[in-house]
């Protein structure tokens, strides 16, 4: 960390050292639990159970072999990208349409239309969680994967159409003029210009529900029952419970559980950062 | 394919989906409300209010429901201060500033399960935790940090803040970046002080953003869930139950899908009239006033 220096060019009154002494705390305070149970997963639980603050002596890759080569983190691994994946796609391709309709058509009850979906933001999907479970079972989606994308994607549609209509409209109205002088009918602009032209937004709401989906726990907990259909998030619950004495293991299944959601933040960081101000500052 | 059609096609799907499995299910859960019922059985034994009375007058409820307001006030008092402070500190030219902001999200990004088990094991009574205070010289700060009724709380607190406050910070950077470099420049020539400058400048400027920060969290705040269940279940005797983790523990684990139901309307009742409240009183007020009543 030691590039971490500041280039004062505000001078104030009082020292730099101070804020790279901040800043070097907040990283310290941040990883460290990050850092903490990373190397755990590298000892022994007799180990950890005699030093639990100490440092990996000798080094044991067991644990973490252990997880890899199960069969069960990687069918939760599965699993979760599964209904992260078809979670997304509806909640985007469903969120562009309504967006676009509620943005570029003039139509009695558009704005009617669009606070009845700004609402949803305030419902949690906690609140719906009962009457889901029953509504699952009765149409047969229990232990599916299309039964937790489903109300997912349900309870995403606010933010995304939030997000997204603003991108639509403002979309020059002479770009519109145009392709329809050209010929193109409103459908034809919608897929040929204005999906390619809202490309950022869509990838900002795609990341962002696929986010949401992967680190879900409360309606996959309610609604998958069987391991083989575990996500993530409940197999990390789960083995946390079931390995209760073994703590060297169920740090390496947590630490590796960490990666999937890590890998994606850190390529996709621009778009989630832009994507939540955005929104916030909409 | 005419003007309606069109509409038709580009709304039906969405409207759909979220009629079916959002506003659907929420009537359902008003309508559940009033009756007894375990969720298998036909809808039949209509009790009026009486889950409601039965809600509002049980001691572990009203315990829920003061644990949610007490996490609601302490993340404003708490993480409000501390990730302002922060962003302030921070939002100058900053080799590493790139690495800094992607390492304080991180946190946020991790499922709350993920970092519940990972909080959980550093905790356990013989864990980290404890071991580093005593590595420190400081047993006598040494806790029973999720068994101790009386800390428990406070301890999820601490959880969700290291969670929670990353966001917090990167929303107000981005914030004091559509402040004007000037301003600063301007203000420091006049003599004004850093603190100065900051308390009536640059904080007044980022209030929409501070505001909007304040709402997310409160309604975070009330629909808290997985983190609680997975540190300590709503445990020890309660002590930590939260409106959510009481609604799942009596709608699933006892089958009382009525009364669960209630908690439920009574859990979103509250969200509404929060929302309502601060739209009325505090978004729609002008930005001379940037910290919500709050004095700075």
């Amino acid at each position: 960390m030691s590039n971490l220096e500041l280039a004062g060019r505000r001078r104030f009154n009082f020292s730099q050292p101070f804020v790279y002494f901040v800043a070097l705390a907040l990283i310290g305070i941040t990883l460290g639990p990050v850092i903490y149970i990373v190397l755990g997963g590298f000892r022994s639980t007799g180990a950890l159970a005699a030093n639990p603050a100490g440092l990996p002596d000798p080094w044991i890759f067991t644990n973490y072999a252990n997880v890899l080569t199960s069969s069960s983190f990687w069918q939760q691994v599965f699993n979760s990208t599964v209904i992260a994946l078809i979670t997304t796609a509806i909640v985007v391709i469903f969120g562009v349409m309504a967006a676009f309709a509620l943005a570029r058509y003039q139509f009695k009850g558009r704005e009617g239309l669009f606070t009845f979906f700004v609402l949803g933001l305030l419902f949690p999907v906690t609140v719906a969680i009962l009457p889901l479970f029953i509504l699952t079972r009765d149409l047969g989606l229990t232990e599916s994967p299309l039964g937790v994308a489903l109300p997912q994607a349900a309870f995403g549609l606010p933010m995304t159409i939030v997000i997204l209509r603003p991108f639509l409209r403002a979309l020059p109205t002479e770009l519109e003029d145009a392709a329809l002088i050209d010929g193109t009918t409103r459908l034809g602009f919608f897929f040929r210009i204005a999906l390619p032209l809202s490309g950022p937004g869509l990838v900002t709401v795609g990341v962002l529900a696929f986010i949401g989906s992967w680190n879900a726990y409360l309606l996959p907990l309610l609604l998958l029952s069987r391991p083989e259909n575990f996500t993530l998030p409940l197999g990390v619950a789960t083995f946390s419970t079931q390995y209760t004495q073994d703590t060297a293991a169920v740090l390496a299944f947590t630490s590796l559980s960490m990666i999937p959601a890590l890998v994606f933040f850190l390529l996709m960081q621009r778009y989630i950062v832009n994507g939540l101000t955005g929104a916030v500052k909409g | 394919m005419g003007r309606r059609g069109e509409i038709a096609f580009f709304l039906t799907p969405a409207i759909l989906l979220y009629v079916v499995f959002v506003i659907y299910p929420i009537t359902r859960a008003g309508q559940y409300s009033f009756y007894r019922w375990n969720g298998l059985q036909d809808l039949t034994d209509f009790i009026g209010f009486q889950n409601y009375r039965e809600a509002i007058t049980n001691s572990v409820f009203q315990g829920a429901l003061m644990n949610n307001l007490t996490i609601i006030i302490a993340s404003l008092v708490v993480q409000l201060p501390i990730g302002l402070g922060i962003a302030l500190l921070l939002n100058r030219k900053l080799k590493g500033r790139g690495a800094l902001r992607t390492i304080i999200f991180i946190p946020y990004v991790l499922a709350e399960v993920v970092a519940g088990v990972m909080w959980t094991l550093i905790l356990t009574p013989r864990g980290a935790a404890n071991a580093t205070l005593q590595n420190l010289g400081l047993e006598n700060l040494q806790q029973l940090w999720l068994a101790d009724p009386d800390i428990a709380l406070w301890t999820l607190f601490g959880v969700l803040t290291w969670k929670y406050v990353g966001f917090a910070i990167i929303l107000f950077l981005a914030g004091l970046q559509g402040v004007p470099e000037e301003l600063h420049e301007a203000a420091a020539l006049d003599g004004a002080s850093w603190w100065q400058i900051q308390r009536r400048i640059v904080i007044p400027m980022i209030g929409p953003t501070i505001r909007i920060w304040a709402f997310l969290s409160m309604i975070g705040s009330i629909q808290l869930f997985d983190l609680v269940w997975i540190m300590t279940g709503g445990g020890p005797a309660n002590s930590t139950q939260t409106m959510a983790t009481y609604l799942i523990g009596q709608g699933f684990e006892r089958f009382r899908f009525g009364y669960g139901s209630a908690v439920a309307v009574i859990m979103f009742s509250f969200s509404l009239i929060l929302a309502l409240f601060y739209q009325r009183f505090v978004l729609a007020r002008d930005v001379q006033d940037p910290v919500s009543g709050r004095k700075g």
